[in-house]
């Protein structure tokens, strides 16, 4: 239990943060709102529901990867990080807590996008939740694992998208297949379980590994 | 307490430590001098564990808990308060009767009125005086001190050395510092590093 006590503290600590300094929130809910306005200006006519999909999960992507190149600013602009890996927790908890703060980020990104994609769009069923769901986990997860390696690197803010999108295209195979639905795909739940499954592989490559990364 | 032997430090091409050795019994109190750039910061780092050495060994009877470090930033979040960057720490270390010990050293160190400011608001020196309650937080049995004066005002100065006195009988202390005669009634030896 106290490794769930130190991943709340840590959580709590970077939603804190960024209460007080509002860096990365509102830079994501502007990306995105000004994407999906930008799109529906850049598509006349009525775009199919297949395109309008590839569109949504640009969307989602590339403001994840906005809130995870700010994850570890303030480790790395006030040289914290000393101060966390030196603590006797479990060094995985940083990158668990990294990683549901920027979650919880995204998800409050999302709950505009979505309503927005809905309205100058499609509508949004179920299935589409459910994929905005696992892939958020997925991003999130890798994507705090990343952040932490590249913010080591002089070329941080370079790196962070060369190692992100090459990872996170299985995330986007598995979200378009379960979100496109028939008669494209007959079967989304099967991209949905494709999903769960990157999840749980790269949650468990990244918790092993993250000690090795933030060592030096 | 801390043993190394022919420590040595290489960052690619440049060498920052080399053939260091370096015993400091429990209880003792070990000041480490030279110029800058001689390696000192590079010597704490692996004395506390946040470095490790590319030559030679180092052998620390003492876990990551019972580490208490002092570097030449804070390790504090300038957006979050006094209390809760020792809240935060003092979670972490799950230090006992943590509230209490907090206000104890907010209370030594002069914070306590300043206790629910932002650290973006502190002077360095105030900034400094956090980062030595952060360090004695959870009541380290290795104390690994770097510049620890740097930016303390006299007031805050002659703090940490009654603090210092006050632990020398019953902590490891490894300092480095450009002014020795500060701590020379404290140390129990001292290590003087070339550059």
């Amino acid at each position: 239990m106290s490794y769930f006590r130190d991943v709340g503290a840590l959580a709590r600590k970077d939603l804190l943060l960024e209460l007080r300094a509002r860096d990365t929130l509102p830079a994501m809910l502007l990306f995105v709102a000004a994407t999906f306005v930008i799109f529906h200006f850049a598509l006349p006519g009525t775009p199919s529901r297949l395109e309008t999909t590839g569109l949504l999960w640009i969307a989602i992507l590339f403001t994840a990867l906005l809130g995870l190149g700010r994850a570890f600013v303030p480790e790395r602009e006030q040289r914290t990080m000393d101060g966390l890996v030196l603590a006797p927790c479990d060094r995985s908890t940083i990158w668990l807590a990294k990683s549901l703060a920027t979650l919880a980020f995204l998800a409050a990104a999302e709950a505009v996008a979505l309503p927005l994609y809905a309205l100058f769009f499609h509508s949004i069923d179920g299935t589409t939740v459910a994929a905005v769901v696992l892939a958020d986990v997925g991003i999130c997860g890798v994507g705090a694992f990343l952040g932490a390696m590249a913010v080591a690197t002089r070329a941080r803010d370079l790196l962070l998208p060369l190692l992100f999108l090459p990872l996170a295209m299985p995330i986007v195979v598995g979200a378009v297949g379960a979100t496109v639905g028939p008669p494209v795909v007959s079967s989304p739940g099967r991209y949905l379980g494709f999903l769960a499954l990157y999840d749980l592989l790269f949650a468990v490559i990244c918790w092993a590994s993250f000690e090795y990364v933030v060592a030096e | 307490m801390l043993t190394a032997h022919r420590l040595g430090k290489r960052y690619g091409e440049k060498r920052v430590l080399r053939g260091i050795d370096l015993a400091l019994p429990r209880g003792g109190f070990l000041v480490v001098t030279g110029p800058n750039g001689a390696g000192k910061t590079t010597l704490l780092r692996i004395c506390a564990g946040l470095a490790q050495p590319t030559e030679g060994t180092i052998e620390r009877d003492a876990t990551r808990a019972q580490v208490g470090y002092l570097g030449h930033e804070s390790l504090v979040y300038r957006e979050l308060t006094a209390f809760e960057n020792l809240e935060l720490y003092g979670r972490l270390y799950r230090v006992a009767e943590r509230r209490e010990r907090i206000g104890m050293l907010l209370e030594r160190f002069g914070l306590w009125d300043a206790r629910h400011e932002r650290v973006a608001s502190y002077s360095r020196g105030m900034t400094q005086r956090l980062a030595l309650c952060r360090v004695l937080l959870h009541r380290p049995e290795l104390l690994v001190l770097d510049e620890p004066y740097s930016a303390l005002d006299e007031a805050g100065a002659e703090l940490l050395d009654a603090q210092l006195a006050e632990l020398r009988t019953e902590r490891t202390v490894l300092l480095a510092t450009h002014d020795p005669a500060r701590v020379e009634s404290l140390a129990s030896g001292a290590l003087a590093l070339a550059g």
